[in-house]
Parts: structure tokens; sequence; C-alpha cells
């Protein structure tokens, strides 16, 4: 094992500071229609947490609380409420996750009962499957107000004027006016610009340290660290101050680890004696979290960096939200994020990170009901090879129906891929059944 | 032209994965011709452009999937397997690009896969909007058309004018038209226009140039009104969810043989996605505009800005006078499966009855599905419901 046992695992400021910022946003929402706020669920990808906030709106996202379920080991009795309720078992399970949750009283993380939706913001960014995911919580809500912002798909691998026209369009005509509405009040534009200029800031803080990885050791997980780093400022707290504050004590803190050429915090203590860099594709499965973290860090393998931490925005290719011109950052930002990019694009994202960050390899964790992100992960796995020849791995799992984990079979999965890695690193090359043939 | 006679030719172009007929009319017209999977592109365009849309529906099971398996993983459904298959087995060497419409996941990704597996290929992603606002969804859809109009232009090698346009337009017009009289005949007298041989019919619109399909449809007009066929104990039904990965031939006919009319469906929906003409205008790609933002039928990948889900597919039963509804969807369709509850809800609250099941483009064993269907045509003809 690379961590030391014996080592005290200790919370660091931010971890602390994270969970105080989650648990008021909760009691926030528990308080909310007694102290007439209104409440907002959007999704995570193209997520307009400023114009919510602009309006003192409180947003919330339902692909979160379906990984908090599962992480708390409740995904599984929501699904089966869903599927009784006719929801196919081939479909998305955060969606039957999310229904399952619903019908069985709406019960959030901190154990209070979430609020009903004022507004669905389906903000359609690079997954279908959230329109059906609105379509129902629309009828489930009692055909609640609901507001759609197309974002269309970089197909040709690039924005373009038309496809940022039509998203600048929208908000300025469809979703401003949806918003005033509701929250019955105008949108402050002052108190936009101002909270995209926090974003901004608290975006740079993300920027290195994620880049931080670049280091040798790499003093931060960027997939299994790298979801709670992203917790903030992909949710409901990018534009705020404690948003900014807590990247600030992040960085300080991943600095510290630099400078102490310490590897990653894990949740057994601080991870030494890297051995494995890998860059990974695709979500990671959240009920059996812990588990799968173990797998790598048993290891000593610490991702350096993964797609999963750019779906609710893309900053380390140099975007930042820009006060200066509030529509078209807020259009930039939905057009421009991980799941909204084709897959030529994706590949050389990926490309760029396994170079970059000086990887060993790079793996997919292909999820059964994520077609947004699964559809193409084989072709991307053999252009990454052919392009970078570094050993890549394919292991399969689920978001949030634990029945699709088989700890057994990706553990068999990783121990080969590492021993893979390791051969290729050796440039030691044994010909394949084909290649003797 | 007889009934058996238009068949053979019909059952020809849907056996031919190798696309004699395309590779035939593209050395008949020296022109090209353009791929497209479903649900909807706008043909129109490409006819206007002198080539031949061609409409790929995977390869049902046709075709043994080797190369494609290894694309896609275990969930995901079948149509993008066979399609590869018959790209990297040359069979799709005929097309001169492949378009790609904003439906599902799925199909999103498989168009960036295309650009890489084909480079030397035209590969587009055709979005649609899902704002219906002449000036919002309007605007982009606008442009979507013209960037494909000088795609189109630039691989025929010749301008295109509105006339041009609206040729293709009147053309569509008048295959819209007699496909109307088909489905009207088809509700009226059901047993002279089989599930089977109307399914072929309109799925030849896939390969057929558009005059010779319309034409080919007026024969067939012709010749069932001549038929003497057998009146049977059917039930009517309206079969949904089948609008991208078509069910093999023989399950089409299992359903037809369990004891259901099937009069009204969504399958080969790309045909009767704008149920009404376009008309023609010195602004034709104002009025394909137009008529996709206000003219076409409710789907599953498209967005219902109302909410009122469900409410299309009442409307078909209560045109076709349908006794209940077939939720018949290919496994691991996100749409399909997404939007079933939804539908089913809103049948519950007219009572109207529904039976479920799941299909893929290669299912061999139809007898299940055989005996389920039949059950439910037997529920209803005894009780009235299900």
């Amino acid at each position: 094992m690379s961590t030391t046992a014996t080592e005290s695992v200790q919370k660091e400021q931010s971890m602390l500071l994270q969970k105080d910022m989650i648990a008021d946003h909760f009691r926030r929402l528990g308080r909310a229609k007694e102290e007439g706020k209104k409440v907002v669920y959007t999704f995570v990808p193209g997520n307009l947490n400023e114009l919510i906030l602009a309006f003192d709106m409180l947003p919330v996202h339902p692909e979160i609380n379906a990984l908090q379920s599962a992480m708390r080991k409740k995904s599984a009795g929501y699904i089966r409420e869903a599927e009784k309720h006719g929801h196919s078992e081939d479909v998305c399970t955060y969606v039957k996750c999310d229904v399952g949750m619903l019908k069985s009283g709406n019960i959030g993380p901190t154990g209070e009962k979430l609020p009903e939706p004022d507004l669905l913001l389906l903000s359609y960014t690079g997954c279908f499957t959230f329109m059906k995911w609105f379509e129902i919580l629309r009828k489930e809500y009692n055909d609640c107000a609901t507001v759609m912002l197309h974002v269309p798909y970089q197909g040709d691998g690039a924005i373009t004027e038309e496809a940022r026209a039509y998203v600048v369009k929208q908000l300025r005509e469809v979703l401003v006016p949806q918003l005033e509405r509701i929250s019955g009040r105008k949108l402050d534009h002052d108190r936009l610009e101002e909270l995209l200029a926090s974003s901004a800031r608290a975006e740079e803080d993300l920027v290195s340290i994620l880049e931080s990885a670049k280091q040798k050791p790499s003093p931060i997980d960027a997939y299994f660290g790298g979801v709670y780093y992203i917790g903030p400022i992909f949710t409901a707290f990018r534009g705020r101050e404690s948003c900014e504050e807590y990247y600030q004590v992040l960085r300080s803190e991943v600095e510290e680890r630099i400078r102490m050429k310490s590897g990653p915090i894990t949740p057994e203590g601080p991870m030494h004696n890297e051995q494995y860099r890998l860059v990974v594709e695709g979500p990671p499965n959240w009920t059996s979290f812990r588990e799968f973290w173990k797998m790598f860090y048993d290891e000593s393998a610490v991702v350096v960096a993964s797609s999963y931490t750019k779906v609710g925005g893309i900053y380390d290719t140099g975007f930042r939200h820009d006060a200066r011109q509030p529509f078209e950052s807020l259009a930039d930002y939905c057009l421009g994020c991980y799941t909204n990019l084709n897959l030529p694009s994706r590949i050389d994202l990926l490309e760029k990170y396994i170079n970059e960050y000086e990887a060993d390899g790079f793996l997919i964790n292909s999820i059964k009901s994520c077609n947004s992100f699964s559809a193409g992960q084989l072709l991307i796995l053999n252009e990454l090879e052919k392009r970078t020849g570094k050993a890549g791995g394919f292991i399969e799992s689920d978001l949030v129906d634990p029945r699709y984990f088989s700890a057994a079979n990706i553990k068999n999965r990783l121990e080969s891929y590492f021993q893979m890695v390791d051969a290729k690193r050796q440039n030691r090359h044994t010909p394949s059944s084909r290649e003797r043939a | 032209m007889t009934v058996q006679e238009i068949l053979r030719q019909c059952e020809d172009l849907y056996n031919d994965i190798d696309f004699a007929y395309v590779r035939d009319w593209k050395t008949r017209h020296g022109a090209g011709a353009i791929g497209y999977m479903p649900v909807y592109v706008p043909r129109e365009l490409i006819r206007a452009a002198g080539m031949l849309p061609v409409g790929i529906m995977g390869a049902g099971d046709l075709l043994e999937i080797i190369k494609g398996d290894a694309y896609f993983q275990s969930y995901i459904c079948h149509i993008p397997r066979s399609t590869i298959e018959m790209g990297v087995s040359n069979r799709l060497d005929c097309l001169d690009g492949m378009l790609f419409p904003a439906i599902c996941d799925v199909i999103r990704n498989l168009s960036g896969m295309w650009k890489l597996l084909f480079p030397g290929k035209y590969a587009k992603y055709v979005d649609f909007p899902q704002n219906f606002d002449a000036e919002l969804g309007g605007t982009f859809y606008r442009h979507e058309l013209r960037g494909l109009l000088a795609d189109f232009a630039r691989i025929s090698g010749r301008e295109i004018s509105n006339d041009d346009i609206n040729e293709a337009i009147v053309l569509y017009n008048e295959n819209r038209r007699v496909i109307r009289e088909l489905y009207a005949l088809r509700v009226e007298r059901p047993h002279l226009v089989p599930t089977y041989e109307m399914y072929l019919i309109l799925r030849a619109s896939n390969i057929l140039d558009v005059a010779e399909h319309t034409a080919l449809m007026r024969d067939y007009l012709t010749a069932t009104l001549r038929e003497e066929r057998p009146v049977r104990d059917n039930i009517r039904i309206v079969l949904t969810g089948a609008f991208c990965e078509q069910p093999p031939l023989g399950l089409i006919r299992a359903l037809e043989n369990s004891g259901c009319n099937i009069v009204d469906d969504d399958w080969m929906l790309g045909a009767r996605y704008m149920p009404d003409d376009i008309p023609v205008t010195a602004d034709a790609i104002g009025a394909l505009t137009d008529a996709y933002l206000t003219g076409t039928v409710a789907t599953a990948s498209k967005y219902e800005e109302d909410g009122n889900k469900g409410a299309y597919l009442i409307s078909q039963v209560t045109r076709s006078g349908a006794d209940g509804v077939i939720f018949a969807a290919p496994s691991f369709c996100d749409p399909a499966l997404l939007e079933r509850p939804m539908q089913q809800e809103a049948l519950k609250r007219e009572k109207i009855p529904y039976t479920s099941f799941k299909y893929s483009e290669d299912t061999g064993q139809y007898q299940v599905i055989r005996e389920q269907t039949g059950t439910f045509a037997d529920a209803i003809k005894l009780w009235g419901d299900a």
C-alpha cells in the first residue's frame, strides 16, 4: 500500500470549507419556501449559475442529488422504485435515481426534504437525456414552469458565430424574461457582472490546481480527488465569494504539497511513491467510489488529468467567464463543455493531456448508462493508443447503479492494465497472437 | 404492375446492402449520393444539388456483425454497429457523404467516429433547433441549411438556385401526398394495405429517386385496389417508438399475424416528418425552415414546448380509429425508452390500452413478442381492454 497506514487522516481546511458550503446550501434550500426564495432545478454542464444567483434564486442539480444518493448507498432502491414506475432498465440511471428519490419523498443528502422547483432550467448541453429528464420532471412536478436553452453541438469541432448568436439570443430573449417572471425581479446587470468576475478569479485558481498535476510527483489526483475539487465551481457556488475563498485555500494547500513534494491526499492519507501517472476518460462510478479509488492508490497510481473534471467547463484551454461580455461568455461556456465537443476534439484534448502531463497511460471508465460519454469510446481508445503509443485500458461500470459495478472484475482488469503499463515503460514488446500468426 | 411485382422490387431494394441501385443511379446520372441516418434530413437540398439522398437505417438482420461490434459496448443499440460494419466493409463507398441528424447521443457521436474512420468523406452532424421561434431557432436553422447547401454545391460541383430547391420541394410534396393517400387507405381498409407491404414500400423511399418512388406508390395503390383480400378480424393498432433502428421484416410480419392491423406508426418517420405540403416561394430555405419549426410531427428527439406529452400519440389513435398502442422500441434507445413512461401515463388517462416490448434490428426470435401482441389483441377483442 502506498499510503502510510499509521498517518492520521487529517481533513484539510479546503475539505472542511467545502463541507460547510454544501451544508449551508442545503440548509438554505430547506428554508427556501418559508423564506420566499425561488428554486431552479438545472444541470451541471452548461449551468448558468451566475444568472441564477443574479436573480437571488437557489439552484438544485439533479445529477448531484443522484450521485450523492449513490455515495450514501440509496441509489439502488431509488432506481428500483423508478423501474417499478415503468422506467426502462436500459436508460440513464441518474434519471431513474432522481425519479426514484422524488417518488420516495425527495429527501436530499443532508436528510432534509428538497424544495420543489419553481423553474426547470433545461440547459440542453452535450446530452440528449437532459431533455427527456426534465420532460419527465415537468410532469412529475405538475407541469412546472420549464425553460429550454438549446446549446448546439460542436459537430465540426468549433464554436460557430451563428451557434454563439443563437445561444446569446435565447439567453436574452427567453431565459432572462422567464427568470424575471419567476423571481419577480428585473435582472441586475451589475450584480451579474460581479458574479462573473468572481467566477473568473476562482477559475484561475482551479486551473492552477488542475495543472499542478504536471509536477512529479503530482500533488493531486485529478479524477478521484478532482471530483471534489470541481464540486463548488461546477455547481451552486460559482460566482460566490465562498467559492473564490475555497479555491484560494485549496490552491495554497496544493502549492504547499508541491513544495513538500507530497503526493495526493487519499481517504487513507497522503499517497507516496507515485508509480503510475494516468489520464482517465469518463465519469467515475459513485456507488463504490472509495473502493474504486483504493484500487488505484493501492497500486500507487495517480490520475494526472481527466475528462470528467471538464464536464462543467473546460478552463485549462483558456476560457474564463467574462464580466465585460456577460451573455457571450455564458454562451461560450455552455458551448465549450466537454460533452459538447465532437469525438475528434475529445481525442485531441485527451492526447494533449497524455503528452503535457507525461502520463504513462490512459484509462477509459465506460459508463453503461451514459451514451453521451460512452458511444465511441472504443474508437477513442484505439486512436489514443495509435497516436501516443501509451498503454490504454478499458473498464466498465455505471454511474449510480450498483448492479453494474463488479469490483473483482475491475480489479483484475486494472492489475493487467498496470502490468501492461510496466511492459510498455520498460519497452518490452510482447507480440500479440495476431502478430505471431 | 401487380402487387407482387412491386413487392419483389421493394424486397430486392431492402435486401441489397451493397446498394446496387445507388451505384447504378450514380453511373446513369453522373452525380453523387448522400447518405443520411434517421430520423429526418431535408432531402430536398440533396435533390436540388442533383444528388441522390440515401437513407441508411442499419443492415437489419442481413449482415453478420464482425467488425462493428469492436466499436461499441454491449449496452449501445444495434444500428451504429451495422452502419459501421457496412462502412468498414466498403458497402457505403458509393456515398459521397453522410449526414447524422441530431436525434440522440449515439448518432451524434457516430458523426465524429465517421470523420475519423473515413477522413476523405464528407460527414456532417445536422443540428436541429429545439427552440421553435422563427427569430431564434429559425435563424439558427436557416444558417444550418445554408451550410448544407454550400456543402452540397461543393460536392456536386454545381450552383444550387432557389428554383432548384423549389423543384425538389414539388417532387417531395407529391411524394408526401401519395404517402398520405396510402395511409388513408390503410386506415379505411387495412386489409388492402398489409403492414408488411406498406413498410416495404415506404422503406423503398430510402433508396429510390423520389419521382420513381412516388410512381411506385401510385402503381401500388392502383394494384392493391384490384386485389381481392380477406378481411381479417384484427384489432387496429398504432405502433410507436421505432423511429430510428428498424424492426426486422420478420417481426413486422409476426405482429400482423398475431392479430394486429397497424394503422399508424412512426417507423420510416423521415418520409412523413412533415405531413403537409411545403409551399413553393421565393425563399425556399425559409419555407423549409418554417416547415421544420411549425409543420413536423412530435417525436421523442424533439422538445415539446407545451409539455403536452402523449397528445400527438393520442391524436394518432383517434385519427386512425385504433383500439390500442404498441410501444416497440429498440433496446438501449434512450429517446424512445425515456419517452415511454410519459406517453403511457397519457394513454392511461385516456383509457387507451397498450403493450410494450423491445427489439433490435437483428432480433431473430419473434415468438415471445408474437404471443404478447396476440394476447393483447385477444384481450381487446374479447373485452375491449387489455
